[in-house]
């Protein structure tokens, strides 16, 4: 058997808004029934690039091949193969459950027999049944999550892309939600969803982690884990604020984040026994604190990567880095 | 592939969301059903029973005869009666009376020599609707006695008014309401209704599915062709039977102009939903139109006493055009065929108006 074709393909895919380069250079390959993650801040770009692979959005440069076919010229062929779910809830909210798929199931022409059953299967499938008559504008934001995926699925596509799907639901909702994104990876769905819960993002197949328009980072989650340009160190101490401040400055050290009680410090690569360093200023400051080094979790290489402190991944996977922000291929 | 089951469920969607819409349902019926009983009985610009005051200095059989034809012609009606052509002064400043009728204590002699006016009317002239009454009054002329006339006198001209004998304005307003009030709704709905999916979102969705655009806007604009035909059906009905304005030409002639005329409009609210953002824009927008049309399309004033800088703008107007077409049918009996150049320019304005607006309309975001 072949190597199968990627569901998605992008070569240096770019789009700029007048001086703004939202989009910059990206280069994906994304392969089927996967479940790939965007992770970025608000404003990286992630919608952005959602759009272009849709056809919403003409790219300014590059080019993308979607399901094997070019993007924009054959967009409204790819229509009928892909899904979208939007960050905002975009089915009518005066229409019930039940009005809103049958739209949507003309929408995409299904066969009448067809349709009823595969509505059914979905209310069922979604725990829908129970208000299928209710407008959806009066549903809660878990419901109509629920109801959008529903209706984003109802065709059956090859492709779905979820822009933030669980940005106004509760956590019970998200895992369930996420059940359900395995369950069509499985079924051979490959699915592109954005998010900033890192949560969400560790529970990808494959991840781009994006700034500023650039992918900073990509690989399976416990490859960027490993493959983080900087050593984590964790400080245990009641006195945050004072630890904190006492390890601004320190060589070596770009970002400190608190947790609670504790503190995650990255320290550059090439810093020789960060521990010890940091354990000694903070006795020198008489802060009840102590250091371990620790393993890099999915956050650290965000925080890391946002601050383009990401080392090469293997050669291909990117294009261009960021601007030369300090990063070093030791 | 053609696929009607698209352009039907576009359809079914937004009767579904229609009927659930109350305020855009209640106007359905509400705006019609309003701006008839509105103009039908309110507005009048044939006016009549003035309130009028009388001085007769003269006090003879004939100047009293004056003061009761006077109020015989309905155009007056006597509330007041004062000795001095002073007091009928004082009673216009205080606004008690708009018309005040002098006669004079030589009235008899003045009406036999007829280089000088019998007697005078005092008016309020700020409103010229009451001038134009006033006007009536001065034709006047003595009936009960032909010898009293004043010599060299009489009407020069005969009236002859054979559609609105009446003089009422209702046969004037009422198919003319019917443009107006598919103006001012068709336009609004439809821009409304394609806004409204852009503003909540909705659009967003449907350009990511196969759907196309013209079924869109025409699943979008059908169910509001049907809802222009029931205002234009409600305007006929309440007109005829309550206002007993005729309808000499054919009744399908009229739903023909109706409909091209709602096409017209259609076409134009198609136009300000690619402009608008939001729903409040395209009421703003369709509002600027709205009002040259009320005011320019010879639904207010007589077209042709307007400046020729209005004229032209006027002819642009749809309304206009159906205005003409509308009164030539319904009151003159007239046949569509009589009335081409009409339905040319209603045609244009649609052809043009429809292909801005899917040359505007565009299935990506950028």
């Amino acid at each position: 058997m072949t190597e199968p074709e990627p569901a998605i393909v992008t070569r240096g895919l770019t789009r700029r808004f007048g001086s703004l380069t939202a989009v910059d250079h990206i280069n994906l390959r994304i392969p089927r029934a996967h479940i790939y993650g965007f992770l970025g801040p608000n404003g990286s770009g992630k919608s952005t690039t959602i759009r272009m692979l849709c056809g919403l959005l003409t790219p300014s440069e590059g080019e993308a091949e979607v399901l094997g076919l070019q993007i924009p010229k054959e967009a409204e062929a790819l229509k009928r193969k892909i899904g979208y779910m939007t960050q905002r809830f975009s089915l009518y909210e005066d229409l019930t459950t039940h009005e809103n798929l049958e739209f949507i199931s003309d929408i995409y022409c299904l066969p009448r027999p067809r349709r009823r059953e595969r509505i059914a299967e979905l209310l069922r499938r979604f725990q829908l049944e129970e208000l299928s008559q209710q407008r959806a504008g009066t549903m809660s934001g878990g419901q109509r999550q629920r109801l959008a995926l529903a209706a984003a699925i109802l065709h059956q596509p090859e492709l779905l892309f979820l822009d933030e799907p669980t940005s106004a639901v509760d956590p019970q909702s998200r895992r369930d939600f996420w059940e359900g994104l395995f369950e069509l990876a499985d079924q051979g769905t490959t699915v592109l969803v954005s998010t900033h819960y890192m949560d969400e993002a560790e529970r990808c197949h494959g991840l781009a982690i994006l700034n500023q328009g650039v992918v900073v980072a990509d690989g399976s989650p416990s490859e960027l884990e490993a493959t983080i340009d900087a050593q984590v160190v964790e400080v245990q101490t009641r006195q945050a604020s004072g630890a904190r401040h006492a390890l601004e400055g320190l060589p070596g050290v770009f970002s400190i984040t608190q947790l609670g009680a504790r503190l995650r410090v990255l320290v550059e690569r090439d810093q020789p026994a960060p521990q010890e360093q940091i354990q000694q200023r903070l006795n020198a400051a008489h802060l009840e604190a102590e250091a371990q080094l620790a393993e890099p979790s999915l956050e650290d290489v965000f925080v890391a990567a946002t601050q383009g402190r990401y080392r090469e991944a293997p050669p291909g996977a990117r294009a261009s880095g960021p601007p030369g922000n300090g990063v070093t291929i030791p | 592939m053609s696929c009607f089951t698209r352009l039907f469920a576009v359809v079914r969607k937004e009767l579904r969301q229609l009927g659930r819409d109350r305020l855009t349902f209640g106007m359905i019926a509400g705006i019609p059903l309003l701006q008839v009983m509105l103009f039908g009985y309110a507005i009048n610009t044939d006016v009549r029973h003035l309130r009028a005051g009388v001085a007769d200095q003269a006090g003879t059989e004939l100047s009293r005869e004056l003061a009761a034809d006077a109020a015989a012609s309905q155009v007056v009606t006597l509330t007041r009666k004062v000795d001095t052509p002073e007091g009928l002064l004082e009673l216009l400043r205080r606004g008690e009376i708009t018309v005040g009728i002098a006669i004079p204590p030589d009235f008899e002699r003045r009406l036999q020599q007829s280089e000088r006016p019998a007697a005078q009317l005092l008016l309020d002239g700020a409103d010229p609707v009451v001038l134009g009454a006033a006007r009536q009054l001065s034709q006047m002329t003595l009936r009960q006695d032909t010898a009293v006339v004043p010599k060299g006198g009489g009407p020069l001209f005969e009236v002859y008014n054979p559609y609105n004998p009446e003089r009422r304005s209702a046969v004037h307003i009422v198919p003319g309401l019917i443009g107006v009030i598919l103006t001012m709704t068709m336009a609004m709905f439809t821009a409304v209704a394609i806004v409204r999916e852009r503003e909540r979102g909705n659009l967003e969705l449907l350009i990511n599915t196969p759907v196309r655009n013209s079924e869109l806007m025409v699943g979008k604009i059908l169910p509001y062709i049907g809802i222009g035909l029931i205002q234009v059906t409600l305007i006929l009905l309440l007109g005829h039977f309550l206002f007993r304005v005729p309808i000499m030409g054919a009744v399908g002639d009229i739903y023909l102009a109706a409909l091209l005329f709602i096409a017209a409009n259609l076409g134009l609210g198609l136009v300000i939903s690619t402009l608008a953002q939001s729903q409040f824009q395209a009421m703003q927008m369709t509002f600027f139109f709205f009002l040259p049309s009320i005011l320019l399309s010879g639904f207010m004033f007589p077209f042709d006493g307007m400046p020729l800088v209005a004229q032209h703008i006027a002819t642009i107007l749809p309304l206009t055009h159906f205005l003409r077409l509308i009164r030539g049918i319904m009151l003159r009996g007239a046949a569509l065929g009589e009335l081409l150049p009409e339905i040319q320019a209603l045609a244009i304005f649609t052809a043009i108006t429809l292909t801005l607006a899917t040359l505007r309309f565009r299935k990506r975001l950028d």
